[in-house]
């Protein structure tokens, strides 16, 4: 029992840790590339490491943190001109090739002997040297906390029975959660799509043309119960983060180096991320992305500047990917080896396990990814025995379940958890 | 503007038009009253074979032009070059073309597309993984959503949204679409995309339209409501250039043909004229099939007026309808 609420603790504190933040908003940025407009971009890490080392190496030599975010920033912008201006006019396979040896470029560059006064060469830049500007702005105050401060070991000094009802409960919010998705999914076309894009181009406006079919009598009780349910699930997931820390207290410093500080400011921006995402994807210009996705010649015979939109994607989802970077370092070191190629396949994996071209997918695929790794070496840790695997080997088996895990998803659920599985029925 | 109008009004009528183009040579490359569109020595050579290669080539502003010939004659190449999907050999040696008084010899595929010139492809493009209505609101232009820095401001851009929409839901109507509206674009049928490619063309309001083959796998009664559809937009004003394969089509609606034959223009002038001249019945009954293009040959004057009567009617009918 004991084992298991360690596990689940250690999968709980993964979860929410500001790197999985970090990846999150990398994916996010990764989405708006493949998922909404079908860059392949293979080199996610490199806008990361850019921006991490715009960030970190600024501050380090005493600029203040805004001008640090921002050469953060501009680094990766110009690293997206740079890799969009030959290749953007060609085929999308070029752009892949470009973006990972650009990405392996950078990361070498920052490794390399020559540059160590500003990179530290392969020992990297320590957080000490960057960190202080941004833990100095915490309102947090000194001490710990723990989340939440109500939790199980209040309620009979969290014996079993408590921690049973606890996760029943937790179980049926999440049925609930997946039963009100499923319900706004499940109803004709119409339906579908009005709860597809939250915004409501098309809602209740479509039900001034009468049409004598099944589509009719379904768009007017979605009408009805959309908002309803909309905030059905949002209630449901605010009980469900609830019980997960009533079930599984987590402490962590005020402010400190790795603190609740570093984690609401790094959940704060993926939520930010998140708006920003939804407001470009529902409009026009989201639109257009999804059309340069479907046939850019098609688009191009509309008279609209594919060029220049696909460029503008690749500048927004790399700076989704600078920001990312930047995150991922705060609570650690920039250690380019730690960067590499690697971490732009876990923003892919969380990317594809949440689902692309969706609004949340990136975020749940992340936090899933990092958790799921997390239970399968803490369980390989506590069941296996050292002679058969010792710790060093269980991690290298966590990665390994984990792609076998991308392979199975890719093959029985390609549109991920939250994709639309009738969008892929029609693949070019 | 007011000047258009009138030329409009004019050219509604056939017998303005059939005046208009009686003054005009029954030769390749013969130069029009007002062409819109102006081609010289436009080459494309794939390897060996020349698949295009046009020495002048003028189109008529205002009416209907049919562009025929064999498989394999260089229309659709010819297409792509002048819309800017595909560059000419020719580009240092002397190819050069304008649409509406502007120079396009180097202009690319949106900018042709924007100046007003919009086309429709032989082998359909339609946006599978989006509806049929997104599809059809990304052919409007000018769209202030579409800019980065405005369209995070739904108030910017929602009015101009509900125009276009509606805007998109009468065409959609037109062509027996509506109730695809919210479909998948890729869940429709060969004939149906051709069909929301047309209407997806119109959303720009383009000045000339080039249709490759749009009654390609058209059912007959559509296809007739689609001629129709055709002749009102040259009655509204604006310049089409149809590729067909069926004769009885082109007989129906073109006001001009132009003929080409493996890469040349060949012949040019009214339907029946094109027709009987041998240089064309040559390309065709050594390529082509036989039979449609002798039927046609045999059809009198009266059968086109009766023809044009029946469409009338039709039209007329569809006008009390709505
Ligand atoms: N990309 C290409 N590469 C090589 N040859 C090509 C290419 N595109 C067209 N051709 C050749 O150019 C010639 C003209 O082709 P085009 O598609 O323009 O014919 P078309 O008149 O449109 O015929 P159809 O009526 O069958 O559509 C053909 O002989 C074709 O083989
Ligand atoms: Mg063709």
């Amino acid at each position: 029992m004991d084992t298991i609420q360690a596990i689940l603790n250690s999968m709980l504190r993964e979860a929410i840790s500001p790197q999985t933040a970090a990846v999150a908003i990398a994916a996010i940025g990764l989405n708006v590339h493949f998922g909404f407009t079908g860059l392949l971009n293979i080199g996610q890490s490199g806008f990361m490491l850019l921006g991490a080392y715009g960030f970190a190496i600024s501050i380090g030599h005493g600029l203040p943190l805004i001008v640090g975010v921002l050469l953060g920033f501009a680094a990766a912008l110009v690293f997206a001109l740079v890799l969009g201006a030959p290749t953007l006019k060609l085929r999308g396979d070029y752009l892949a090739i470009v973006t990972i040896s650009a990405a392996e470029i950078i990361r070498y560059v920052g490794r390399s002997a020559l540059l160590t006064d500003f990179t530290g060469a392969a020992q990297g830049l320590q957080g000490v040297s960057y960190r202080t500007p941004f833990t100095n702005l915490s309102f947090f105050g000194d001490g710990d906390s723990t989340l939440s401060p109500f939790n199980i070991y209040d309620i009979a000094g969290g014996a079993v029975w408590v921690r049973l009802v606890g996760w029943l409960a937790l179980a049926a919010c999440i049925a609930g959660i997946v039963l009100l998705v499923k319900a706004g999914r499940a109803r004709p076309t119409v339906a579908r799509r009005a709860s597809r894009d939250a915004g409501g181009r098309l809602t209740p406006a479509a039900g001034t043309e009468s049409r004598a079919d099944l589509g009719a009598d379904a768009r007017q009780v979605t009408a009805v119960s959309a908002p309803v349910r909309r905030m059905g699930i949002g209630a449901l997931i605010a009980l469900s983060v609830f019980l997960l820390f009533f079930l599984m207290p987590t402490s962590y410093q005020d402010t400190g180096v790795s603190g609740w500080w570093v984690r609401f400011v790094a959940w704060l921006l993926v939520a930010v991320c998140l708006l920003v995402v939804y407001l470009l994807v529902r409009s026009p210009w989201g639109r257009l992305l999804r059309g340069i996705r479907e046939d850019e010649d098609a688009i191009r015979s509309l008279g609209k500047n594919v060029f220049a939109i696909k460029m503008q994607a690749l500048i927004i989802g790399g700076l989704f990917g600078a920001l990312g970077g930047m995150l991922y370092v705060l609570p650690a070191s920039v250690q380019p080896d730690s960067m590499g190629r690697s971490l732009t396949f876990f923003c892919y994996t969380a990317l594809l396990l949440g689902g692309a071209a969706t609004i949340f997918g990136p975020v749940l695929g992340a936090v899933i990814f990092y958790a799921a790794r997390i239970m399968i070496k803490g369980v390989a840790n506590a069941y296996i025995p050292d002679s058969i695997m010792n710790g060093q080997q269980t991690e290298q088996f966590s990665f390994i379940v984990v792609g076998v895990a991308l392979m199975l998803i890719v093959i029985f659920r390609p549109q991920g958890i939250l994709g639309n599985k009738r969008e892929l029925r029609f693949n070019v | 503007m007011s000047e258009s109008t009138v030329a409009r009004s004019d050219l509604a009528d056939p017998a303005t038009r059939q005046a208009l183009m009686a003054g005009v040579d029954a030769t390749p490359g013969s130069a029009k009253p007002d062409s819109i569109l102006v081609v010289d020595n436009i080459v494309r050579q794939f390897g060996g074979i020349t698949a295009v290669d046009v020495s002048h080539l003028e189109v008529q502003r205002g009416i209907i032009t049919a562009l025929i010939g064999p498989n394999g004659a260089g229309k659709t190449t010819f297409f792509n070059l002048i819309t800017g999907f595909d560059k000419p050999s020719s580009a240092k040696t002397g190819a050069h073309w304008s649409f509406d008084g502007a120079t396009l010899d180097k202009t690319s595929a949106s900018s042709v597309a924007k100046a007003g010139m919009v086309r429709t492809f032989q082998l359909t493009k339609a946006l599978s993984r989006m509806t049929v209505m997104d599809n059809m609101m990304l052919g409007a232009q000018g769209q202030a959503g579409e800019n980065l820095l405005k369209c995070v401001f739904k108030p910017l851009w929602s009015g101009q949204e509900k125009a276009i929409e509606e805007k998109a839901k009468e065409l959609l109507q037109r062509f027996k679409l509506l109730e695809k509206k919210d479909d998948y674009a890729g869940s429709l049928s060969g004939g149906q995309r051709k069909l929301l490619e047309m209407a997806r063309a119109l959303m720009s309001d383009p000045k000339m339209i080039m249709l490759d083959e749009p009654m390609a796998g058209v059912n007959p009664a559509l296809t007739q409501s689609l001629l129709g559809h055709i002749q009102s937009l040259r009655d509204d004003g604006t310049t089409v250039l149809f590729v067909e394969h069926d004769m009885h089509v082109v007989r129906h609606i073109s006001d001009w043909v132009a003929v080409m034959a493996e890469g040349r223009l060949v012949a040019e002038g009214p339907a029946d004229t094109v027709m009987s001249d041998t240089a064309v019945i040559d390309a065709y009954l050594g390529a082509h099939h036989d039979t449609d293009l002798g039927d046609d040959a045999l059809l009198s004057d009266q059968a086109m007026v009766e023809i044009q009567q029946e469409v009338a009617a039709e039209q007329a009918e569809r006008e009390e309808e709505a």
